[in-house]
């Protein structure tokens, strides 16, 4: 039974058609790494699975949560999964506790008093406990994006959807985020990232997507896809011959 | 050619020019906190709001930016009351500030928020918030922390205007000068006071915006 379905997804702006018919199904557990030149529509997959694009034709079902464009099932669909995005995109007015804190008493009606225990919670899992205080300007990218990590988290998702979440990042810094992602790997959680961490795909997924030109042009275990790529196209992409 | 001055009526007339004080800062009080809140919620409605309602606050705004501030004020005190809509000179005169500066705030809160990186709108809605709740707890603040030195100036703009409420007989302080002048013949000494007074009011005004800001909008702990 997956937990993500994803069916015949189709996608146009304007009259440029980004995605062409996806179909991917996603088990419980699974860490799916999706791989792909710059507009094969990889990031495109990801916003739609979280409702931040609409979708033209196709569905997606997450956990039984439809994808639909009204606020009822966009919320619905949204609380089963969480977000981590390139650019943190954390609160710049509230603290490393208040950014996990906010949705949890905005969304959920949490009390304040319990929802700062599940943000210290959280934050001493991303190993941040300590800049519970601390603004998003007084951190450094790789912490952001922990705590970014932290506030996901903190809504308790079946799935983490990860956008490109080291490509911001100075190259000392992406090892701890992606040593965070690991240990979320290991504990269970569903996985859907983009990446170009191509290292990291390859030990931590379970599987690999690879798009181009808006399709899905090959998927497998990472063993397949990267040591005998089938197409010239991903050959190509990883500079093999 | 030499002028006596004469500042010997201020003790007789203290009691005027403080309620005149008075009046003015009860105006600017009301003007702003009115103003600024009713001037918000035109800027969501023109960022954000419902398709329906925007040619609403865009006439609105439209309107009230380029005609006189006078003219504002004459129409509610001497228009309306042809609509059976009657209000005593104080009424009028806040009702007018309120809505002058609330089309004014509209436009430089709105430039705040569409300064806002579309990021912080996905990241809301990616943790599930409604568009009010991104737009609430997440945009509004950093929106107001970026123009508030601009709503600051406009708030202080509207105080120092207020002075033409004087027209409609509301009893500020331009019109406790007014008053003044016209009993004790002193209209340098006079208005050399009323200048220096709107002066203080206008500076500690702005003080007082500041110390707001500095209360409301977080600051790094080092610096």
């Amino acid at each position: 039974m997956s937990l993500i379905a994803i069916t015949e997804v189709k996608k146009r702006f304007g009259d440029n058609e980004v995605l062409k018919g996806i179909s991917i199904d996603i088990a419980p557990g699974e860490v799916v790494a999706i791989i792909g030149k710059s507009g094969s529509g990889k990031s495109t997959l990801l916003r739609c699975i979280n409702g931040l694009e609409t979708i033209d034709e196709g569905s997606i079902v997450v956990a039984g949560a439809q994808f639909l464009p009204d606020e009822v099932h966009l919320k619905a669909l949204r609380l089963k999964v969480g977000m981590i995005f390139q650019q943190f995109n954390l609160f710049p007015h509230l603290t490393a506790g208040g950014n996990v804190m906010l949705s949890q008493m905005v969304v959920k009606k949490t009390p304040k008093k319990n929802a700062e225990a599940v943000a210290r919670k959280m934050l001493d899992r991303v190993g941040l406990a300590h800049k519970f205080d601390a603004l998003p300007d007084e951190l450094s990218g790789g912490q952001q994006q922990r705590v970014a990590i932290a506030r996901a988290l903190a809504m308790q998702p079946i799935a983490l959807l990860c956008d490109e979440i080291t490509s911001a990042l100075d190259p000392e810094l992406v090892a701890e985020v992606l040593a965070v992602v690991r240990e979320l790997a290991a504990e269970g959680m569903t996985l859907v990232m983009v990446t170009h961490e191509m290292r990291f795909a390859r030990d931590v997924c379970s599987r690999v997507v690879f798009m181009h030109q808006g399709r899905v042009h090959e998927i497998g275990a990472p063993e397949d896809v990267f040591a005998n790529p089938r197409t010239p196209e991903l050959r190509q992409f990883l500079g093999v011959q | 050619m030499t002028y006596q001055f004469d500042f010997g009526w201020l003790i007789g007339s203290l009691p005027v020019l403080l309620k005149g004080i008075r009046i003015t800062v009860q105006l600017i009080v009301i003007g702003a906190v009115f103003g600024v809140a009713f001037g918000i919620a035109c800027a969501w409605v023109r960022a954000l709001g419902p398709k329906w309602l925007k040619p609403v606050v865009a006439t609105y705004v439209e309107l009230i930016r380029n005609t006189p501030f006078l003219i504002q004020l004459f129409f509610i005190f001497f228009g309306l009351p042809s609509l059976g809509i009657r209000m005593s000179e104080l009424t009028a005169a806040n009702l007018a500030m309120i809505v002058n500066l609330g089309a004014y705030s509209c436009e430089i809160v709105r430039a705040g928020i569409q300064a806002t990186p579309r990021g912080q709108f996905e990241a809301g809605a990616s943790l599930a918030m409604t568009p009010f709740q991104s737009f609430r707890y997440v945009v509004l603040v950093p929106a107001l922390q970026r123009i508030w030195p601009a709503l600051s100036s406009q708030i202080v703009i509207v105080m120092l205007g207020s002075a033409v409420v004087s027209q409609i007989a509301a009893e500020d302080l331009t019109f406790a000068a007014n008053f003044i002048q016209s009993r004790n013949f002193r209209a340098f000494e006079t208005y050399i006071v009323s200048t220096l007074i709107y002066l203080a009011l206008a500076i500690l005004l702005r003080q007082l915006l500041a110390g707001l800001g500095w209360m409301l909008f977080p600051r790094k702990a080092s610096r």
